[in-house]
């Protein structure tokens, strides 16, 4: 993990409100793994005054570092702006990311929305292994393509309103690919928003199939050191009663997280 | 070629190879930071607040960002006295830097405790204490807000310990140099300020409070000018060494407190920002004393001139 000055190479729009950011950096191309955030000062002035965390979505050869972002607020905006050629301070690669050892012969990833974002990376980390990649979105305007940011992977789409592929939840898609598969031999990566993680956890433990999730919180400085960014855990020991996304996270085993209180 | 000049400083007894400290809560037990920056070269590291007994902090969310600042109310989580001295001080002793343990209490008795078991610990070098907490014993008032619970809880730590002791004044009040005379008569070697300023914000969709503590502390450059100002007149109304504390984010910023009567500072939300502020601070100040002929740094503090005709 290092703090430096990253050199923007290109910094486009890849879908509605949606940013593809491609860094230069040897260092974090080479150490970040699947699940992991950086840090990033979107610009040097103290507005906004703290950094913004952001998932890698992929790592190309010749040392480029991805992001995928989507411009929320003013944070985003700013970083939106910024153009190639432009530096920008990165902390990272921080955090635990998905775990790539000892997988199951097959992966479903469940992304929603920019939730797709780190499960890009760990698609083509997973390569190998028979995976399917599947992405919710609300409606067809604001579909991202995983293709649009990253070569060979191909996503199958849900919108919640049916105006494009599977007309529902990405959830309830889950259930129907779940349906078909060797339940025995399967694993699940979810990041989306909370409501969706919460559906995807319940369902995971309902067929008794092994899920990792990626969550979100704000964050003040994602090297575990303010304890801001904490989740409730399903520990009740009184030091456990909280987890720390920024370092113990962002991913984490399903049962580790008390998802009645999250 | 002028030669390099000192900038070291002195807190009482204690003794800082620079005046840049990092503030509690921001630094968490020093190792977070170990890949970044050079930790021998800071003046101090003040570790994340301890309690006699390990706090699981408050329900999220705990910050939020604010105009140039930000909000927390983590509840002072943390592993306790025992786990600290078991699990973080072997390695922190390791450091050629200073290290400053601060604890707080929930009653005066704790806080004589947690003094007791920092007595003659070798790897601590000071005793920052928190007075910024509800004292349960009297239906949650804050001690920092009392004069005379203020000095109690710096007598029980001064009785119980033979290090240097560093009481961290609260803003929250009327006139904060009351409680810095109070708490220096009591037996402070040396203070420190300002804690955060209390505050809040609403999240106007869902017509609540944004924090899970409904108020938290603000920190952060928008704080500066309030902390200046109170360090400023706390150095003029006690004898005792005082640090500034109060979004520090750059070489100027430290140095307008040390202009104003700061001994040392600290660093707190600037970390956060900037994971290597401290260390470009420490550099700055020495570049500061080259540019302006300064052998000693020491001769900067409190050295403000605020008589208007004689310029």
């Amino acid at each position: 993990m290092q703090e430096n000055p990253v050199k923007i190479l290109s910094n486009r729009c890849v879908a509605s409100d949606t940013f593809l950011l491609q860094l230069g950096s040897p260092e974090l191309a080479a150490s970040a793994r699947p699940g992991q955030f950086l840090m990033v000062r979107v610009n040097d002035s103290i507005d906004p005054v703290l950094r913004r965390p952001f998932s890698v979505c992929g790592t190309e050869e010749g040392g480029i570092v991805k992001i995928l972002y989507k411009v929320v607020g003013r944070g985003t905006k700013f970083l939106s702006d910024k153009k190639e050629g432009e530096f920008i301070s990165v902390l990272g690669p921080l955090g635990k990311g998905f775990m790539t050892t000892d997988l199951p012969e097959s992966s479903i990833l469940v992304g929603g929305g920019i939730g797709i974002a780190p499960l890009m990376f760990l698609y083509r980390h997973l390569e190998t292994s028979d995976s399917i990649f599947l992405t919710g979105f609300r409606t067809s305007d604001e579909i991202i393509d995983p293709a649009s940011a990253g070569n060979n992977i191909e996503a199958v789409i849900a919108t919640d309103d049916g105006s494009m592929g599977f007309s529902g939840r990405v959830t309830d898609l889950l259930i129907k690919k779940l349906e078909l598969y060797n339940q025995g031999e399967t694993g699940i990566y979810a990041c989306g928003p909370l409501p969706m993680l919460k559906a995807v956890a319940g369902i995971s433990v309902k067929y008794g199939i092994p899920c990792q999730v990626s969550m979100e919180t704000f964050m003040a400085c994602g090297l575990g050191v303010c304890q801001g960014c904490v989740i409730r855990a399903e520990s009740t020991a009184v030091n456990r009663q909280y987890l720390h996304v920024c370092k113990e996270g962002p991913v984490f085993d399903i049962n580790e997280i008390d998802w009645k209180n999250v | 070629m002028s030669s390099s000049p000192d900038i070291t400083t002195t807190l009482g007894s204690l003794e800082l190879k620079n005046p840049v400290m990092t503030a509690s809560g921001t630094f968490g037990y020093g190792l977070e930071f170990d890949s970044v920056i050079d930790l021998n070269q800071l003046g101090a590291i003040v570790v994340k607040g301890i309690s006699l007994r390990p706090m699981p902090g408050n329900p999220p969310p705990r910050i939020v960002e604010t105009p140039a600042g930000m909000l927390n109310a983590i509840g002072l989580a943390n592993i306790g006295i025992e786990s600290f001295l078991k699990d973080k001080l072997p390695w922190l002793k390791t450091l050629d830097t200073r290290i400053v343990v601060n604890i707080y209490g929930h009653s005066i008795d704790e806080y004589g405790e947690l003094a007791s078991a920092l007595k003659d610990v070798d790897g601590v070098s000071a005793v920052e204490v928190n007075i910024s907490c509800p004292n349960v014993d009297k239906g949650g008032l804050v001690f920092g807000k009392d004069p005379e619970m203020s000095a109690r809880v710096t007598e029980a730590v001064v009785k119980n310990t033979n290090k240097p002791v560093i009481v961290k004044l609260t803003p929250n009040v009327s006139d904060i140099t009351i409680l810095a005379k109070a708490v220096e008569q009591a037996g402070a070697h040396c203070l420190s300020l300002i804690n955060t300023l209390t505050g809040m914000a609403v999240d106007v969709e869902a017509g609540r409070p944004v924090l899970g503590n409904i108020s938290g502390g603000l920190s952060g450059p928008a704080i500066k000018p309030v902390a200046l100002h109170m360090v400023y007149q706390t150095a003029r109304a006690v004898k005792i060494p005082v640090i500034g504390i109060g979004g520090i984010l750059n070489t100027g910023d430290a140095l307008e407190f040390l202009i104003a009567g700061a001994s040392a500072v600290q660093i707190g939300t600037a970390n956060f920002i900037n994971p290597k502020a401290t260390i470009e601070i420490i550099e700055g100040i020495r570049n500061y004393c080259i540019r302006k002929n300064i052998k000693c740094v020491g001769d900067i503090i409190g050295s403000i001139n605020t008589d208007r005709n004689n310029a």
